[in-house]
């Protein structure tokens, strides 16, 4: 059974929608086809926030709401959610509590990025009953760009409203949303279009596979956080979409005592809980990973089948020696996650071969991971170099090491001669890194760029050696971070 | 004592509401008329050189485009620019910068217009184009004369000064990031009348541009502007030649005509924060008095001058900033380099003018061993040291001081700073930093024609009032400001007061939104106005009811008139009734201004504002990461109209400043192409760069000036309080060898300031 349409729940109702072009985001369709123009446009690149709505899936029996950029969202990708957007949260000319003390904390001047920050704080609103704090509010609202207020009278209205239990339209008829929403779950294949222009959400990995190997030249979608751009700001004339969204099985996240299997359409908002607790450097990673919008839509496997020079997670994910499995018709592979970037933007797949899911080994006792990400600000912004190490120790002594960054060169890549260098070291003896601190400039040639210079990133991926060796050896962190300071980051979980 | 009911109370913005609910309508979200079109802009794939050659016939050719605009296409003058006449709408033949316009198309949607200009052949005769400050100097290539000014002789002064100091410092430019990108919506209308909506600060100039391209009188044209989604300054003269192309379109199509710069073109196509070298000589006695100070400011202008002769003035003007120099030369030169040309941006030059002499406080404090504060105290503006490098008295030089010392006290300042040596002391990666700055910022457009205003009041016979002034709303909560004072002036409810859009065919002949104007001038044109027709219902009160004027009063939505009272839309009834004119036309030019640009002294500004900041950083000197972790920020804002509001502008202005100069890096390659387009590159403070002990108090003190009810203007004075984020990292750095000068400049990106570190070390990062 194939479907035409896509179907998502709106103000209490089930809507249908068709004939679409594959490429519409849902910001073109809300502005340009509904009218509804309180979600706004700010960059049309999933950076600035102003186009948040909110997306609810059924999660534990009750409808869990994400934020999402719509303007690089394709309007394929609602099916099957709620769509909650500014204009529905006041209910009969009342404001919602959030967009009340918006007000009342004088939260909005232009008012150009206001309907976003409404809208990741309505996110906020129903998450849960999770403890507030202004760097948890910080974190909610780091894919929110305001100019004009300086952000003060903004995180001042959500802490005043958000942390408690949501009271609202949207809590008084949760149990109609569920079951509105649970009832869009049909199990069945979308193919909106035909064989030249289509966007296609299979619903198993085998449909997915049977039709990406009809299809090699279509694009598969993840999160479309990346994709999104190719056709908002590239012009890109895709014509073939296939979204993973609906696939059964890829978006699972299995777990052992050993290693947790991350499932390509796994979000970074899933994976997190689970990759910080292989470390407290990787949930820290996570934290930052573009915003909460992004982490949202964005995927693990989409992250890494993309193969960015920077690619955030792909360099911890290789320190820490993960594999990737791939699947092409009926046959899969294995590769280790490194081999898989093989120039730049080129990887190891072949037309119509897909990822299926990345491996990642937990650490053993005598291992220690240390994770960096240096970008010009803190939050949502791609590193100018990210630095990954684990350490396997024998006592007070490097045994084993592999070091990988993110940055430095066309992939992310692991850095051999530092390795080399690391091996051996003694944590008590500073004075014999310097080897391995000056060995990291014959693994990379960095680029010069808008991010940061050759020399800049060339320095500092010579003292994050200095660094992580350093606390490898203190076992401290409070001396040399700023932020994610580990002992903290373990007291919060 | 005066009672006041609505002015001095913190009410919100009269948009919130609707903001919150998405309903505050931008010119994208106006309903479009049927058959309306979109246009985008054919740019320039070379920043310097000849066009040659233009074809667009496959432009024409694809399916869905109505018309290519050209040169050809221009009825009357090819000129957008604010005043010197060269800023093409389309380029003639010299190219100034990579982007520039040179066609524009209009496609029945905006997705198929911009697909189209893709499609057009071009042959250009391309050059090296100058990109940088030594590029222009190099070529010795300007868009404006060099100016300066002084006073004594400052080169002899410091050839014999105890201390000699010399150095050259970069500030960096700019960009705007107002949420709401550049757009307009042009309406035809019958005998080639045109309306426009325009997100624009400057409704007037884009009115007149308008009529002069088109070549129809001004009286043809009617400039809307309801609110803009943020502006700057980069919507001061820069929104013009958006309004000018959507309004050839309607004339050439006959049809409504739509404009939005997708957000990478509008980094591209406009102009940004003058970036600065700064080349200084100071000469100080042993405890830091200034003796000598010369500075020679080298803007880079752009490929036009756009609005660099008032931007570079006022970096000129604020060159002191609240310092006392004896024997002072401050020169400019207004570069031209082959980048968009750069504009207005709140604070207008000021702010670089200002972060340089704040670079050599630093500088002195390091070569004479003083705290940094001590030696700023040693050389703020004091009775008979008070006259300014071009001339004029600052006659309120207690205020600074005072405000200065009180937040010394509040921020703890002396206790923090030993703190912070303890700190550093015991830990060799990780330096704190503290530093506190003062501002004294010049209010007045220093274009002495500028400082005017005017506003249309209507009473109607129900007792509500229709506002209108020629101010803009841009966030910064003029509206509300200006219909507190209208509320306040016929003592009634502010649901009362009708706020509505600003347009040209109401209030005409404006000034821009600029200048941190906008409140006093618009202001007192409204005041002037309700106070004009509350004087003729007083008068008919007076002499319909034999009671004395001087016993009628307006207040709580009545009119008190001897021993009775009636409500105010029961006079307005009466007064109609009576034929008494309940309709004004306000107009109000700021006093005492004056300015000999030839002589370089006057009185360009109408008074000062103040402010200081104190704020503490941390850096990680292994990688230049920094954070700000407390700012403590006193601002005199004179008798505030709203609280709320200017709290606000405070706030946002010192997020925007430490943005500036922390993170905000403008890239441009060699060939002249901007490489950080988009938020995904240029990076403007989030939520948790601003720290959590931010502490923002107003600082008691009426304007000695007669303003409107003696408050200060607030929009760009705060920017610069940001210049307290920039001299604590710097002093940060300096903690990790107190022996040297540090060689930081603006802005402090982690790479700047790892650089510094480096440097510090002994190990120069190539």
């Amino acid at each position: 059974m194939v479907r035409e349409t896509i179907r998502f729940w709106r103000q209490g109702q089930a809507i249908e929608v068709s004939g679409f072009h594959p490429r519409t985001t849902l910001l073109d369709y809300l502005r340009l086809q509904e009218r509804r123009v309180g979600t706004k446009e700010g960059c049309a690149e999933g950076d600035c926030g102003a186009c948040t709505v909110a997306l609810g899936r059924v999660r534990g029996g009750r409808v869990h709401y994400e934020p999402v950029n719509a303007c690089i969202l394709l309007l394929g990708q609602i099916d099957g959610a709620e769509l909650v957007t500014v204009e529905d949260l006041a209910a009969g000319g009342e404001l919602h509590p959030v967009q009340s003390a918006m007000v009342e904390a004088h939260g909005s001047q232009c008012g150009f990025c206001t309907p976003g920050i409404v809208m990741s704080l309505f996110t906020l609103y129903h998450d849960g009953g999770r403890p507030l704090s202004r760097e948890s509010v910080n974190d909610a609202l780091a894919g929110n760009l305001c100019r004009c207020t300086g952000y003060r009278p903004i995180v001042d209205a959500a802490l005043h409203v958000c942390g408690g239990q949501p009271d609202d339209a949207f809590a008084t008829h949760a149990e109609q949303n569920v079951q509105g929403v649970e009832a869009l779950a049909d199990g069945q294949d979308i193919f909106i279009g035909d064989e030249s222009r289509f966007f296609a959400a299979p619903a198993s990995e085998d449909s997915l596979a049977v039709l990406y190997a009809q299809h090699p030249d279509a694009t598969l979608v993840a999160g479309c956080t990346d994709v999104g751009l190719w056709i908002t700001k590239g012009m890109a004339e895709i014509e073939k979409i296939i979204w993973l969204g609906r696939v059964t099985g890829l978006d699972r996240i299995e777990e052992t005592s050993d290693m947790v299997g991350i499932g390509a359409t796994v979000t970074h908002a899933e994976a997190h809980p689970s990759l910080a607790r292989i470390d407290p450097d990787l949930g820290e990673l996570m934290r930052r990973f573009g915003s909460w919008q992004v982490r949202a839509s964005g995927t693990v496997g989409g992250n890494i089948a993309n193969g960015s020079p920077i690619g955030d997670l792909a360099p911890a994910l290789i320190a820490l020696g993960s594999e990737l499995e791939l699947r092409h018709g009926d046959a899969t592979r294995t590769m280790a996650l490194e081999n898989f970037f093989i120039a730049y933007r080129k990887q190891d797949r072949v037309p119509g071969e897909f990822v299926r899911r990345v491996t990642v080994p937990k650490l053993k006792g005598n291992e220690v991971f240390r994770a960096y990400k240096i970008s010009k600000r803190f939050d949502e912004d791609i590193s100018a170099a990210m630095g990954a190490f684990r350490f396997t120790l024998d006592g007070r002594r490097i045994a084993e090491a592999r070091v990988a960054f993110g940055g430095m060169a066309a992939t992310p890549k692991r850095a051999p001669e530092t390795e080399r260098a690391l091996v051996g070291l003694s944590l008590d003896e500073p004075s014999t890194w310097g080897e391995a601190m000056a060995a990291i400039a014959r693994d990379y040639q960095p680029l010069d760029d808008h991010r940061s210079s050759a020399a800049y990133r060339a320095t500092v991926a010579r003292n994050l050696v200095f660094k992580a060796l350093s606390e490898a050896a203190s076992g401290e962190t409070r001396a040399t971070r700023i932020i994610g300071q580990r002992d903290a980051l373990q007291a919060a979980e | 004592m005066e009672v006041l009911r609505h002015v001095r109370k913190p009410l919100p913005h009269d948009s919130g509401p609707k903001h919150v609910q998405g309903v505050a309508q931008y010119i994208d979200d106006i309903r479009e008329p049927e058959g309306t079109l979109h246009v985008a802009i054919g740019q320039s794939p070379k920043a310097r050189g000849r066009l040659i050659s233009l074809d667009v016939s496959a432009v024409r050719a694809m399916p869905g485009v109505v018309a290519v605009l050209t040169t050809d296409d221009i009825p009357g003058k090819n000129d957008v620019s604010p005043a010197f006449g060269d800023d093409p709408l389309f380029v003639n033949t010299e190219i100034g910068f990579l982007g520039q316009a040179l066609f524009a198309v209009v496609a029945t949607s905006r997705d198929i217009a911009r697909r189209a200009v893709k499609k057009a052949v071009m042959e250009i005769e391309s050059e090296t184009p100058s990109i940088t400050v030594e590029d222009a100097l190099e070529r010795q290539e300007t868009v404006l004369p060099d100016y300066a000014y002084g006073r004594g002789d400052p080169a002899a002064v410091i050839a014999q000064a105890p201390v000699k100091l010399e150095g050259q410092f970069r500030v960096g430019g700019q960009e705007h990031f107002y949420l709401e990108g550049q757009v307009a919506m042009a309406i035809p209308g019958e005998d080639g009348d045109i309306h426009v909506y325009s997100s624009t600060q400057h409704p007037t100039e884009v009115q007149h541009v308008v009529a002069r391209v088109l070549d129809i009188p001004d009286a043809y044209v009617t400039c809307e502007t309801r609110r803009m989604g943020g502006g700057f300054g980069g919507k001061e003269s820069q929104a013009t030649q958006w309004a000018v192309t959507a309004a050839l379109a309607a004339r050439v199509t006959g049809r409504p005509c739509k404009l939005r710069l997708d957000r990478d073109d509008d980094f591209i196509l406009t102009g940004k924060r003058h970036d600065f070298r700064c080349d200084w000589k100071v000469g100080v006695d042993e405890e830091g008095r200034i003796q000598g100070y010369a500075v020679d400011l080298l803007a880079r202008c752009g490929y036009s001058a756009d609005l660099s002769a008032g931007v570079v003035d006022r970096a000129m003007f604020h060159a002191d900033n609240a310092y006392w120099m004896p024997a002072v030369h401050i020169a400019s030169k207004r570069l031209k380099t082959n980048t968009v040309s750069n504009t207005a941006f709140r604070g207008f030059g000021g702010p670089q003018g200002m972060l340089a002499v704040e670079h050599v406080m630093d500088q002195i404090a390091w070569a004479t061993g003083r705290d940094p504060l001590d030696v700023r105290y040693a050389n703020f503006y004091r009775p008979g040291e008070n006259v300014t490098p071009y001339g004029m008295e600052v006659e309120e030089t207690d205020t600074l001081v005072n405000l200065v010392r009180t937040l010394e006290e509040t921020s703890n300042y002396r206790a923090r700073r030993e703190e912070i040596a303890a700190f550093n002391a015991s830990s060799p990666i990780m330096k704190r930093g503290l530093a506190l700055t003062p501002v004294k910022f010049g209010i007045s457009f220093t274009l002495t024609h500028m400082n005017q205003a005017g506003a249309l009041v209507h009473v109607y016979q129900d007792g509500s009032v229709h506002l209108n002034h020629g101010g803009t709303e841009m966030g910064q909560g003029l509206y509300i400001k200006v219909a507190q004072v209208v509320a306040e002036e016929f003592g009634i409810a502010m649901e009362r007061v009708r706020i509505t859009a600003t347009t040209t065919a109401k209030v005409p002949n404006t000034s821009p939104t600029a200048a941190s104007s906008g409140s006093d001038l618009n202001g007192m044109a409204a005041k002037i106005a309700a106070g004009a027709i509350k004087k003729r219902m007083t008068a008919y009160a007076a002499e319909a009811h034999g009671v004395p004027e001087d016993q009628i009063a307006f207040r709580d939505d009545r009119v008190f008139i001897g021993n009775e009272s009636l409500p105010f839309d029961e006079l307005a009834k009466k007064c109609i009734a009576a034929r008494v004119q309940l309709s004004e036309a306000g107009h109000y030019k700021t006093p005492k201004i004056t300015w000999d640009r030839a002589k370089g002294t006057g009185r360009p500004f109408f008074y000062f504002a103040y402010g200081a900041a104190c704020s503490e950083v941390i850096v990680d000197t292994l990688t230049g990461e920094n954070r700000l972790l407390r700012t403590d920020i006193l601002h005199d804002v004179g008798r505030s109209l709203n609280p709320a509001i200017d709290i606000g502008q405070i706030e946002g202005g010192f997020v925007q400043g430490m943005g500036w100069l922390t993170t905000e890096e403008l890239v441009f390659a060699k060939d002249g192409r901007l490489l950080t387009h988009a938020p995904s590159t240029y990076k403007i403070p989030v939520a948790s760069d601003v720290p959590a002990a931010f502490n923002v108090a107003l600082y008691p003190n009426e304007n000695r000036e007669e303003t409107i009810y003696r408050s200060k203007a607030v929009g760009e004075p705060p920017v610069m309080l940001a210049n307290s984020v920039f001299c604590a990292l710097v002093d940060a750095v300096h903690a990790l060898d107190p022996a040297q000068p540090v060689p930081l400049h603006a802005p402090a990106t982690p790479e700047a300031v790892l650089r510094a570190c480096e440097a510090l070390r002994g190990r120069p990062m190539g």
